[in-house]
């Protein structure tokens, strides 16, 4: 490779020096590193949390906090995890960082824009500190209910705010990756031959774009409630408290998807390339996609199914969420036998990814418990709900993030990582994660309800055991970072395509180039041929 | 007299008929998955087969998984309507969540908090709302759970069958007393309900 200077040594505009440099960049990259370090930030911070809050739990009584911090705590944790890690986690960093290549282009349509994204994120992570110091930490759970969020003295209205701040960051990077895929495709690149990863972040940037503007009218609403008092969900004053939970669903299941379908993009892409072959099925995985972001949009009361809407809407809701289970297990096979009669090769992502399918399939099959109508009803809001969740967020979407990591690191920093470390650090947090989760679902089923700082003696020994889970599972998070961190240090440097990858990201040099194509991009008419990799392999071997 | 049935057998069902398809599911998948990553491992097996897709297989892994998932959703809903229909005859209780405690209002306008008591094999039918905030009443023992709503009345029923005491918690969270919204359900015999019933009326 000839030597071409990279994004991290030429800023955006020759003229800014320094820190200037990074806070004012308008480098697509620049500002997914940006993200990149403020989202680890804050999913370190909300990690701290939840660790405290199992500890508490690890035995009867009060041990570390009392009921006050413990439910300040929770809430804390769901806020954050919710809206500062896992909405933006794989978009804002890994999108906003390659999808630009993937497509051809030299940046996202709108760079400006991007980095006014990044402050609003910043701007949202501020305020939910302030919060913290304005009567009081939150105390609501991130669900933010009334009329307990309209009653409750903490700093509720600031919290509030800040989540409406980050939803105008995410609406905004929604518009901004939808005009980008649409005007500055390269012109040899059908729709057909975008990479999943690209298709993904396309339907979770419409996904972003049409619900979040719900929740950012819910949550004023709340202010409005706590402030003027105007009494529209207050049944006091004819009001109805079962309205909020519409309209905070309305936005927040959809938001799931938002979570899971960059996750899936991120694992179709890691299956091919370690598999040295073809995606399998890859019209169905773009309908799929397409499918689970238009269903997934029509699902949210079965958050519902107790709180004492009609027979039918729990009927209607239940019929729909097991039509959205579909497409999701449609992915899963497809995933799975891609690797059929493939040439596989063990890396650190390509584990991540096989523990994403394993954690995301015991997440996707508690799902229909919950789905379930009569089942639900048993479950619903104990910790069956907690387990079953974090087995789709963290075990989905959050091992997804860590392959991500793993996968386009060198590529971002043109550098590699310790394998045996990072091989280490993924069983330590699988283990952790089965350990930590698994008991959840058992206690949920024996009935201990979610939200408790403390429970029956009966529910004692599991959430003994989830607690030294989620100390394991802390340890490999841990090392698993301090690893990637090293890796910048002391690792190999990276060529331009470490792993036999098709999509462009991989022809560009590792770290990329300021405007990141040294040369025309060439488009493939399929995106994950392998014929050329294939072959470059064969003759560097016969040489 | 039709003879009351006792809708926790159809949840139960329900919860195995989903749990069982789930565990053959996942351990499907995943020993399908172990053994592509040993048999097609580089070393095995360094030529890669170009496949792209298979229609037909396709089609077949969408179609099983729908009837599968609407098989799931059936038993789910006619649980589910066991638990909403409320057999003719039940004994009512008005039920009001309150911060941080359950008030029970019996027939005679006899009222006890967080003691429930109730005569065994006559169906129960809970009428629930709250004085404050959201509330839930959950009976993990007779798989029903309801929000407490203010505002607005709702209902679960349930058929005790079995003497004893069970545990009732509060499922929606309420602030800084929810875990400690516990009660207790007291199932007793016929007589022994009638007897406490005015014997601590008086």
């Amino acid at each position: 490779m000839t030597d071409v200077q990279s994004y991290l040594e030429t800023p955006s505009s020759p003229n800014l020096k320094g820190i200037r440099a990074w806070l004012l960049t308008t480098d697509h990259k620049r500002i997914g590193i940006l993200y990149m370090i403020s989202i680890l930030f804050w999913f370190c911070i909300a990690v701290t949390l939840g660790l405290l809050l199992r500890t508490e739990l690890m035995a009867e009584g009060k041990t570390l906090m009392g009921s006050e911090t413990y439910n300040a705590v929770f809430t804390l944790h769901g806020v954050i995890m919710v809206f500062l890690f896992i909405i933006p986690g794989i978009p804002a960093i890994f999108g906003n960082f390659l999808l630009p290549i993937q497509i051809g282009s030299d940046d996202v349509f709108f760079p400006r824009l991007n980095l006014l994204s990044w402050y609003l994120y910043i701007f949202g992570g501020i305020l939910a500190v302030v919060s913290l110091f304005s009567g009081g930490p939150p105390d609501t759970g991130w669900t933010f209910y009334v009329p307990f969020s309209i009653q409750t003295e903490s700093g509720v209205t600031f919290t509030v705010l800040a989540a409406f701040i980050l939803g105008m960051s995410s609406m905004l990077t929604g518009i901004n990756f939808i005009t980008t895929i649409h005007r500055l495709r390269i012109k040899t690149m059908g729709w057909m031959q975008m990479p999943l990863f690209t298709w993904s972040l396309y339907a979770t940037a419409w996904v972003q774009l049409l619900a979040t503007p719900i929740l950012s009218i819910t949550l004023l609403l709340i202010v409005a409630e706590r402030i003027f008092g105007i009494g529209l969900f207050d049944p006091g004053r004819g009001g109805d408290p079962i309205l909020y939970q519409h309209l905070f669903w309305m936005y927040s299941h959809p938001a799931v998807y938002i979570m899971i379908l960059p996750a899936m993009g991120v694992v179709s892409e890691i299956m091919p390339v370690f598999s040295r072959k073809a995606i399998f099925g890859y019209k169905a995985i773009v309908s799929s996609t397409l499918a689970i972001a238009i269903a997934g949009s029509l699902v949210w009361a079965h958050h519902m199914f107790t709180s004492g809407m009609s027979d039918t809407a729990v009927f209607v809701f239940s019929l729909l969420t097991f039509v959205v289970a579909i497409p999701s297990a449609i992915k899963v096979f497809s995933w799975v036998s891609t690797m059929y009669k493939g040439s596989i090769l063990m890396t650190p992502p390509l584990f991540f990814a096989l523990c994403f399918i394993y954690l995301f399939s015991v997440g996707g099959l508690t799902g229909l418990v919950l789905g379930a109508a009569g089942t639900n009803i048993h479950v619903h809001d104990t910790h069956f709900v907690v387990g079953h969740f974090h087995f789709v967020m963290f075990g989905g979407a959050g091992f997804a993030f860590f392959a991500a990591l793993h996968f386009w690191w060198p590529k971002m920093f043109g550098r590699m990582y310790n394998f045996r470390n990072a091989y280490r650090a993924a069983i330590l947090i699988t283990i952790g994660f089965i350990l930590h989760y698994i008991p959840m679902l058992i206690l949920g089923l024996q009935g201990m309800p979610r939200r408790y700082y403390n429970y029956l003696p009966r529910f004692e020994a599991g959430n003994f055991f989830a607690g030294i889970g989620g100390f394991i599972m802390v340890t490999g998070i841990m090392l698993m970072l301090v690893n990637l961190v090293q890796g910048l240090r002391k690792g190999a440097p990276a060529v331009g395509n470490p792993w036999g990858g098709t999509t462009l990201e991989w022809s560009v040099p590792s770290p990329p180039p300021l405007h990141n194509f040294v040369d025309q991009p060439s488009v493939k008419s399929y995106p994950y041929d392998f014929t050329d990799i294939i072959q470059q392999q064969a003759g560097s071997k016969q040489v | 007299m039709n003879e009351v049935i006792n809708p926790v057998h159809g949840v139960d069902q329900a919860f195995l008929y989903i749990l069982g398809f789930s565990v053959v599911l996942l351990l499907g998948i995943t020993i399908t998955m172990i053994v592509f990553v040993f048999t097609y491992s580089r070393s095995r097996n360094p030529e890669p087969s170009d496949i792209r897709g298979n229609w037909k297989l396709e089609v077949l892994w969408t179609v099983i998984p729908s009837v599968i998932a609407l098989s799931m959703f059936y038993y789910g809903w006619s649980s589910y309507t066991g638990l909403r229909n409320v057999p003719a005859g039940a004994l009512e209780i008005e039920v009001t969540g309150q911060m941080y405690s359950w008030i029970f209002l019996y027939p005679n306008d006899k009222e006890t908090e967080n003691e429930l008591v109730v005569p065994l094999g006559k169906p129960i039918k809970l009428n629930i709302t709250s004085s404050d905030v959201l509330h839930s009443l959950f009976i993990p023992a007779y798989r029903i759970k309801v929000d407490a709503v203010p505002g607005m009345k709702t209902y679960a029923w349930f058929l005790p069958d079995k003497p004893g005491l069970y545990s009732m918690q509060c499922a929606e969270f309420c602030g800084v007393g929810h875990a400690d919204m516990t009660a207790t359900l007291r199932a007793v015999t016929v007589s022994e309900y009638e007897e406490w019933l005015k014997l601590e009326e008086e």
